[in-house]
């Protein structure tokens, strides 16, 4: 029998485009988006890009980029973690509460000590998930009310102030280097590390692998639950991280702080073009929606906007997203469905 | 003879009540194809399944030279040397088809990194020696059933296994993929390594294999040098009684056009394609996987949109892409990929069987169960779908069950046209001659029956006519008397010409 055989070198290489090509305008849509939005702001009002209003939006994107990153991490997985802010909350105040017993700690010990216990939370959610065999959705919305209320029994109601905090670590959350504010090289830093990772590592492919067909991954002898409990750690660590730098950001903190921030985390994750059922997606989107996110929320004010449509405005942007995604996602499959015929 | 490379003895393994394998033993040796045979449910995915370490028996005792081994999970399977080729390919939709080859096994430079452009190259070479150039970077998304299989064989072939274990791979692949497959295998088994092949193709068991085990209800029937057995022989162990035709297609009376279609074309699949199925005939849509023999049943069901051309039932024009107004005209499709396309595997069989007639089922827009129990209830019966219980998940069903389930859901609807979609693919002996006197009987009550194909003897057995198509096109139409293995292959590769 004859083979038709298409040489090689003219098929190798159009499927890397066009999925390069996919990844490249999801990417490139947020930052047009961001762009598109900066200028108008700017043209309005050209304050909006002085130097503090840009260090303000940089602070403000750094802890929802930071919680991006984990939720991105989980969300990959085909799981997602809503317990972020209540562990973002319990973490700023154990900061706090740090400070005030033990005024003279180092700083970067204090860091060490707020994710540790994040991991810890992230630790519970992943063994619950993992023992229980509970969607990672009921888990988490449970432990957000949980973690929340351990905080509101530590706190009693008390709030400590920026008084109670060195002004070294004060200093953190304001200090910049070259104007760019120290956070946000923490978050830049965060992002590059898990970025690569997710990459380059056997164990950060084999987290796709498990989103992409959490069957298959089984049956290739991929350690499901371990992987998927090292996601939650990894979540849980980098809100306790988040909750650090809240505390040296604001300074002033009760049991409330957080409250609310994880359906603006997974927003961030879905516009930053992660898909919700786990597989595809880089934390560099995430990060970029995270931003994309809190320039809106700077902006609409500064256009005059009443502060209702900001909501809606959020919204607009996640069906927005999420068709895009739709979109590419069809005309990729479609490409290459028509590509495939080789005998 | 030396001591197997791989033994199972006295081996057992129950889920619930149910037994599955009852004292099983099998012998691999080094350098010699085995084939494993036996109809669905005779327990040879599970057997394979404690191979690849994903189950443990619950007795007996599994040994690696001579040495027991205990597989705890896949990895360690794989660890000892043992690839696994499942009947359905099990990629990872969004990753790279290099990444799906390697996944875990990645190779690695300093760091503990992995080094892509190593795994890249690796899997081209891969590719390039099972002779289907498929790009590496590519997503495994939306690649075909035939090219899935290639890269679950690339990855098995990454691995140097000892003991390749390939669970019905020929079931989705034509003629010169097996070819290719049967290459790799070969040579494989004559480099020492120990292969256990499964199908339900005795052509293709005789070809490649040396030795024959027969299973039957969970338990092990027989083991035997494939040159001491004939296909009778097989088929009556496998069954326990005599199978008396494979394909009994009777002769029906040929009635008005049913299904016609004219000119049919849509960009980059097939093109200018026109028939005519009448009542009470079987047409075979035959050709090589890719010719886009499925993608024209999908057309005319109006699943896909169509560029040009026409479709008829009884005269009157389809509107395109409209499924709802196909069914209502009376056409009905069993598609190829019945996992994917033709169940809703967490429902019930008795919620499948009754999903496109739920309407006619329902008193003032409800549907009550009682009805639905009743209607499934009846054509699980006729059709003699083996399940504990009707509210058990289609899911839990084995192949040849499930699809049973497809055709139950559809024959409810008492169709005029029937499209049927690789009907007996992973299928069965016994189930496949239900399957085939359940579509001979159609034909006698009339109805038009157009049956995609890609077993030959299925085709000339089944069909008064056989298109064939050539690369999206339809190269020949030949009659039943004129119809041999060697006039459709030919039409099929692009050889013949229009009869």
């Amino acid at each position: 029998m004859t083979m038709l055989k298409t040489p090689p070198a003219a098929r190798v290489g159009g499927g890397a485009r066009l999925a390069r090509r996919a990844f490249v305008v999801r990417e490139m849509g947020i930052l047009l988006a961001l762009a598109l939005l900066i200028g108008i702001t700017a043209a309005t009002n050209p304050r909006f890009l002085g130097a503090q209003s840009v260090k303000d939006l940089l602070l403000g994107s750094t802890i929802l980029a930071i919680l991006a990153v984990g939720q991105a991490i989980v969300i990959i997985t085909r799981n997602v973690d809503l317990s972020v802010g209540s562990v973002l909350g319990l973490s700023a105040f154990a900061t706090g509460s740090l400070f005030v017993a033990a005024p003279g700690l180092p700083i970067p010990l204090v860091i060490l000590i707020g994710t540790v216990l994040g991991a810890a939370c992230g630790a519970i959610n992943g063994g619950l998930i993992a023992a229980a065999r509970v969607p990672a959705l009921v888990v988490t919305l449970g432990t957000l009310y949980v973690f929340r209320g351990v905080d509101y029994m530590w706190a009693t109601s008390r709030q400590i102030n920026a008084a109670d905090m060195p002004p070294g670590f004060l200093g953190m959350g304001t200090a910049t280097v070259l104007g760019v504010p120290v956070l946000t090289l923490f978050a830049v830093a965060v992002l590059l590390v898990v970025g690569y990772y997710l990459r380059s590592y056997r164990s950060g492919r084999e987290l796709y692998a498990i989103g992409s067909d959490p069957a298959a991954a089984r049956l290739l002898g991929i350690p499901v639950g371990r992987r998927v409990f090292a996601a939650f750690v990894a979540s849980g660590a980098l809100a306790g991280l988040a909750g650090v730098l809240y505390a040296a950001r604001f300074g002033t903190l009760d049991a409330n702080a957080g409250t609310g921030l994880e359906l603006n985390v997974v927003a961030a994750v879905v516009v930053g073009g992660v898909a919700i059922f786990g597989g595809s997606g880089s934390v560099y989107g995430a990060a970029l929606g995270a931003v994309l996110l809190t320039t809106i929320g700077a902006a609409l004010p500064t256009l005059g906007v009443n502060p209702f449509w900001q909501r809606a405005a959020v919204g607009a942007l996640i069906l927005a997203a999420i068709g895009l995604d739709r979109a590419l996602a069809a005309r990729l499959g479609r490409s290459l469905r028509g590509r495939n015929t080789h005998v | 003879m030396a001591t197997p490379l791989l033994a199972l003895s006295g081996v057992s393994k129950s889920f619930g009540a149910v037994a599955a394998l009852r004292d099983v033993r099998l012998e691999l040796y080094s350098g010699e194809a085995h084939a494993l045979v036996g109809e669905n449910g005779a327990g040879k995915s599970t057997l394979v399944k404690i191979l690849a370490g994903v189950h443990a028996p619950d007795q007996g005792t599994l040994t690696l030279d001579g040495r027991p081994v205990t597989l705890g999970n896949p990895a360690d399977a794989r660890a000892a040397g043992i690839a696994v080729i499942y009947q359905e390919p099990t990629l990872f939709p969004d990753l790279s088809v290099a990444e799906n080859i390697f996944m875990g096994r990645q190779p690695l430079r300093s760091l503990r990194r992995i080094a892509s452009a190593e795994m890249r190259a690796r899997a081209i070479e891969l590719c390039e020696r099972l002779g289907v150039p498929l790009d590496p970077d590519r997503p495994a998304r939306g690649l075909s059933i035939a090219d899935q299989q290639i890269v679950e064989i690339a990855k098995a072939l990454s691995l140097d296994a000892r003991v390749l274990v390939m669970d019905e791979p020929t079931a989705a692949l034509s003629g010169v993929e097996v070819e290719r497959l049967f290459t790799v295998a070969r040579s494989l088994r004559d480099s020492g390594t120990a292969v256990l092949f499964i199908s339900h193709r005795f052509d293709e068991v005789f070809a490649l294999c040396q030795r024959v085990t027969v299973m039957r209800d969970g338990r092990w029937v027989s083991t035997d040098p494939a040159a001491d057995l004939s296909v009778d022989e097989v088929v009556r162990r496998m069954v326990g009684r005599e199978v008396t035709s494979l394909f009994p297609k009777e002769p029906a009376t040929v009635g008005e056009p049913r299904l016609e279609v004219r000119g049919l074309t849509r960009h980059g699949s097939f093109a200018d394609v026109s028939f005519t199925v009448r009542g009470g005939e079987i047409v075979a849509l035959a050709g090589l996987v890719g010719a886009g023999r499925s993608e024209v049943s999908r057309a005319i069901f109006g699943v896909d949109p169509y560029d040009a051309g026409q479709v008829c039932v009884d005269g009157k024009r389809l509107p395109r892409g409209d499924t709802a107004a196909a069914i209502e005209a009376g056409l009905a499709l069993v598609p190829e990929d019945r996992r994917q396309q033709g169940l809703v595997m967490e429902l019930s069989v008795e919620r499948n069987a009754t999903l496109p007639r739920r309407w006619a089922l329902t008193r003032m827009g409800l549907l009550f169960g009682g009805a639905e129990r009743r209607a499934a209830g009846t054509w699980a019966e006729r059709l003699q779908v083996k399940a504990a219980r009707l509210s058990d998940a289609v899911s839990t069903l084995s192949g040849g069950n499930q699809q049973k389930v497809v055709l139950a859901k559809w024959l409810a609807t008492h169709p005029r046209v029937l499209i049927v979609d690789e009907p007996t693919r992973g299928i069965d002996v016994g189930t496949k001659s239900e399957v085939h006197r359940l579509l001979s009987r159609l034909a006698g009550d009339g109805v038009a029956v157009l049956m995609v194909s890609s077993e030959l003897p299925e085709v000339l057995g089944m069909a008064d006519r056989v298109l064939v198509m050539h690369e999206g096109r339809l190269a020949a139409d030949i009659p039943r008397d004129r119809a041999d293995e060697e006039s459709v292959m030919l039409a099929a590769t692009g050889q013949g010409g229009r009869s």
